[in-house]
């Protein structure tokens, strides 16, 4: 693999830049498994169950990350595999069917049940696939069983989101051959980030605009060569593959962050839709007015100011490139824990050159970087924020970018102000 | 398999990281996933630490099983250990690396380093969080504990002022800070020395130590009992088990120390303010209420004896999450006359607490949430612990203080005494909003929308509060708690109802809805509802 240069696609208007060496590493990585992803996912699809089959871990990671022991049932649970699962005594699969039965008998009205791979189910390679193939026949007409891959052998953090997705894929129904042209959007976003976009593109003049996934299980849209897709998320590579081998195009683009993110990645769409440039510059006119208007008085507070982005969700690449492009911020660094390099191209393209790009993580050196540079804004995961506080750094919890309604020209000054607000706290503070 | 929505205890690798966290000087490697970096924000969002857990995580990937997984453990021992500079380290796996089986202890005794390394055997697929803090306890004093029993006699030969250790306090416990202080306090008080507190705050050196103390105290059984069996074997230290949580409890606590030490026990038998507290005539309308007690063993055993004894409730349900303490919490349980609920099914729990609609709950932070859905007060005595549970004020739940915190901590659920009669005057007043909720549950009101997707991490919000259902006179609960729904009842007989305060209603709606269903009535009126209060009526 060529670590070296990028190379930009032909045809992208935004100028090509030869990046130095991206900074890989290997060590120790201090990010959240895949499993995290159902914590918004299962609030997305609203049908849908979201069954790990893992350890006391995996539950108790779960809880401990969605920050909450709700009183009400949640729409995902744990399959907990126990001693007697390991040592042979019973049937794990017989073992699953019983729980899953049980679990459907409780709650009839889950039309979509996943099996979600977890690090201990990998080891032991119990096959899920096989498990949900024999599930959807048994609960068939009430509930479709599909299975993905949460685990932290294979998956960082929003990688479950992918993983979950790249799944429903092969589901979904063809369109047409013939049929007009259909956009989809990818990536779980909010609700009301997603109707904002929707009402845009119905603006702009296109017809036909699918969300994916959907908020129900029966109302996933359909792929086929006719669907061209943006993707909403950076860290949806496996299911970008997944519609490309389903014949679906991509619209390559920046991502929705901020008014330039989001005009272009709106831009992308009304190219491939052949809507008129005068037209498309009218209906996002307002939009992106207000996004400016919104990040003005961020810009203040965070111009000049350096930030340190330790890798977590993989939106780290197109929100420093926000930083630094619309609120004049100095990337000191920036990690991923994994860099799609196509899918980045554009976003790379616009970072400053001295920005030092990282992939993978070996957390302690990373943390020695991070002290000699004393930046003055570290974006990094929960266990490690209050710890770099007590040292006097200012930080930003990671895992709120991911949480929050981020996208789009009227969440551009929330999503400027998150970075803002530890800085401005630290003004204010006088203890 | 176990079906699983939310748990009390963690796995036993996170007990193993409570011993060690608490403790100075000790480094942790712990062979697993990625994924297993969860952990740490326990320590640094709940407890709100300002330093990383001392625990290195292999971190390895698929693409490493098929290679050199057991390269990669002694990679990260030797650079942990070059980094940190601990003084003693633990090794061990989590519930994944469990099934490589690449054997740390083997892997981390070929390097041959110049500490003393403690490997752990932590069964994830039978165990959990408490016992692998007990066992990790445990293993570290065995291992660091070396002086011989005639040794450790000789040192105590001569005269001396007496000395205790006090054992079991770790990271993330329930209160543990402020109980240890509290503790210590009151040991002064009797002219005992403190020799060493573990494992919180305390280095491998002072591990050594513990057998110049005269005595221990298992301040908790949980963690600590293992490690004071150990020593009580080898070194012949006895160990005081009574928990001093409550006035009696504490007082209890004092006898025993002080005639184990050999001093007069006045000194300390100061009092709390909770026996004037609860015999003040405010305190009158606690009589008889009806509790649910349920927690770690320990926590819950105290809960009951303070319960029954110093607030005169009556003592309905009583259960822990925790089965090695079964025992515990069944000899307990007789004294009641109650049949434990031992169980780590929450589900279960609340069945429990909704079958027997106590009128206070106490538990832990789940019952806390359980107690909300069903519209009962409630107060939380044990782990799990949440960021509240870490308050910045000094709030101890053990000694003559920590009988203060309780008191309180009980009573602000309840409607007060005088508040009770109130309501009933101002009931139909037109400015007193009956629909409002008691003001001192603090989420009476509708909830605002939240603008979250997805509930903010680390335990630090209760975000769950957004989806609390408002009981609404008109309509009933949601089917999700099991309830039956309003059948049957005549206008009169709602119209009645709504005159009953609200923080007493739903228990006299559900103990009308049970009547007629007993009694086979089909319709619900006035008549019913009274013969209901009847029969119910203690």
């Amino acid at each position: 693999m060529n670590a070296l240069t990028l190379a930009v696609p032909a045809g992208s208007d935004c100028a090509p830049a030869v990046r130095g060496a991206v900074l890989r590493e290997r060590g120790q990585r201090e990010v959240f498994c895949g499993l995290t992803g159902i914590i918004w996912l299962h609030r997305k699809v609203q049908d849908a169950f979201f069954l790990v089959v893992g350890s006391r871990t995996c539950a108790h990671l779960l809880q401990s990350a969605a920050g909450v022991m709700v009183f009400a049932e949640p729409r995902f649970g744990t399959a907990i595999i126990e001693e007697r699962d390991l040592a042979g005594m019973v049937d794990c699969n017989a073992e699953l069917d019983r729980v899953v039965d049980r679990l459907l008998a409780r709650r009839p009205d889950i039309k979509l049940l996943f099996l979600v791979g977890s690090c201990p189910s990998e080891v032991i390679k119990l096959d899920l696939s096989r498990a949900a193939q024999r599930l959807s026949v048994k609960h068939s007409g009430a509930t479709r069983v599909l299975n993905y891959s949460g685990s932290g052998i294979e998956t960082t953090f929003t990688e479950g989101e992918d993983a979950c997705l790249a799944a429903l894929v092969p589901e979904l129904a063809a369109t047409a051959p013939g049929d007009a042209l259909e956009l989809m959007i990818v990536g779980a976003l909010p609700d009301v980030v997603e109707d904002q976009f929707l009402r845009l593109f119905a603006q702009l003049g296109i017809a036909r605009v699918h969300s994916f996934p959907a908020r129900r299980a029966g109302a996933m849209p359909p792929a086929g060569p006719n669907t061209r897709f943006l993707l909403a998320q950076p860290f949806l590579g496996e299911t970008a593959r997944a519609l490309e081998d389903r014949g679906a195009v991509r619209l390559d683009a920046l991502f929705p962050f901020g008014a330039e993110g989001t005009s272009a990645w709106l831009h992308a769409a009304a190219v491939a839709f052949g809507i008129d440039e005068m037209h498309f510059r009218t209906v996002i006119a307002p939009g992106r007015e207000r996004a400016k208007r919104a990040i003005a008085h961020a810009r203040e507070q965070l111009g000049g100011k350096s930030i340190f982005f330790l890798p977590d969700s993989q939106l780290e690449l197109p929100l420093a490139r926000f930083l630094a492009q619309e609120l004049g911020m100095v990337p000191l660094e920036v990690g991923t824990p994994y860099l799609h390099r196509a899918h980045m191209a554009r976003e790379l393209a616009l970072l400053p050159a001295e920005t030092v790009i990282s992939e993978g993580q070996d957390v302690d050196r990373q943390l020695d970087r991070v002290r000699a540079a004393r930046p003055d804004l570290t974006v990094c995961g929960l266990g490690l924020a209050n710890p770099l506080e007590a040292e006097g750094l200012t930080t930003k919890w990671a895992i709120e970018l991911v949480f929050s309604p981020i996208h789009g020209f009227d969440q551009a000054g929330d999503l400027a102000d998150l970075f803002a607000r530890p800085l401005r706290r630290r003004d204010v503070l006088k203890v | 398999m176990q079906l699983t929505v939310w748990t009390y205890e963690g796995p036993p690798h996170v007990g193993a990281m409570r011993i060690a966290t608490a403790m100075e000087g000790v480094h942790y490697v712990l062979h697993a996933p990625q994924g297993d970096t969860y952990a740490d924000l326990l320590f640094t969002m709940i407890e709100r630490r300002g330093k990383r857990p001392p625990v290195t995580y292999t971190t390895f990937q698929a693409r490493d099983l098929g290679k050199d997984t057991a390269a990669l453990f002694q990679t990260a021992v030797s650079e942990a250990v070059d980094r940190f500079a601990p003084q003693a380290l633990l090794v061990g796996a989590s519930c994944t690396a469990e099934l490589i089986q690449d054997d740390p202890s083997g892997l981390a005794s070929a390097l041959r380093l110049p500490i003393p390394v403690i490997a752990l055997e932590l069964p994830s697929y039978q165990r959990k969080e408490n016992w692998g803090a007990a066992e990790t306890f445990y293993q570290l004093v065995r291992a660091l504990c070396t002086p011989a029993k005639a040794e450790a006699e000789s040192r105590k030969d001569r005269p001396h002022t007496p000395t205790a250790n006090i054992l079991g306090p770790t990271a993330l416990g329930f209160r543990h800070r402020d109980d240890v202080v509290e503790i210590t306090r009151l040991l002064e008080t009797l002219g005992i020395g403190v020799n060493v507190v573990a494992p919180l705050g305390a280095t491998p050196a002072d591990l050594a130590r513990l057998p110049d103390a005269d005595f221990n105290i298992s301040l908790y059984p949980e963690i600590a009992d293992t490690a004071c069996r150990w020593l009580e074997r080898t070194y012949g230290q006895k160990t005081v088990r009574t928990v001093p949580i409550g006035h009696g409890a504490t007082r209890d606590f004092i006898a025993e120390v002080a005639a184990l030490a050999g001093v007069d026990p006045s000194a300390a038998l100061d009092t709390s303010r909770l026996p004037w507290w609860s015999r003040s005539v405010d305190s009158t309308y606690l009589t008889g209420k009806r509790v649910f007690i349920f927690g770690d063993a320990t926590h819950a055993v105290a809960a009951a004896r303070l319960a029954r004894d110093e607030f005169g409730f009556e003592v309905v349900g009583l259960g822990c999450y925790n089965r090695e303490f079964a025992r515990e919490i069944r000899t307990a349980a007789q004294l009641y006359g109650l049949e434990p609920l031992i169980t780590d099914d929450y589900l279960e729990v609340e069945e429990a607490i909704a079958k027997l609609q106590p009128e206070l709950v106490l538990g832990t932070q789940m019952e806390r949430h359980i107690a909300k859905r069903l519209r009962i007060p409630c107060a939380v005595i044990s782990a799990p612990v949440h960021v509240q549970d870490f308050p910045a004020r000094y709030s101890p739940q053990m000694g003559f203080e920590g009988a203060n915190v309780l008191f309180d901590t009980w009573v602000h659920p309840l409607v007060m005494g005088l508040e009770e009669h109130l309501l009933t005057m101002f009931r139909d007043d037109f400015e007193f909003s009956d629909q409002a909720g008691a003001s001192h549950l603090g989420h009476g009101a509708a909830p605002a929308a939240t603008r979250h997707p997805g509930p903010v991490p680390g335990s630090t919000v209760p975000q769950a509060d957004v989806q609390v259902a408002e009981w609404a006179p008109a309509q009933g609960r949601g089917d999700e708690d099991g309830m039956a729904q309003p059948r049957g009842w005549s206008p009169e007989a709602e119209r009645e109802l709504l005159k009953i305060p609200f923080f007493v209603r739903g228990k006299a709606r559900r103990n009308t809805e049970r009547y007629a269903a007993e009694h086979g009535i089909a319709a619900i009126t006035l008549d019913t509802l009274y013969d209901a209060k009847a029969h119910y009526a203690r």
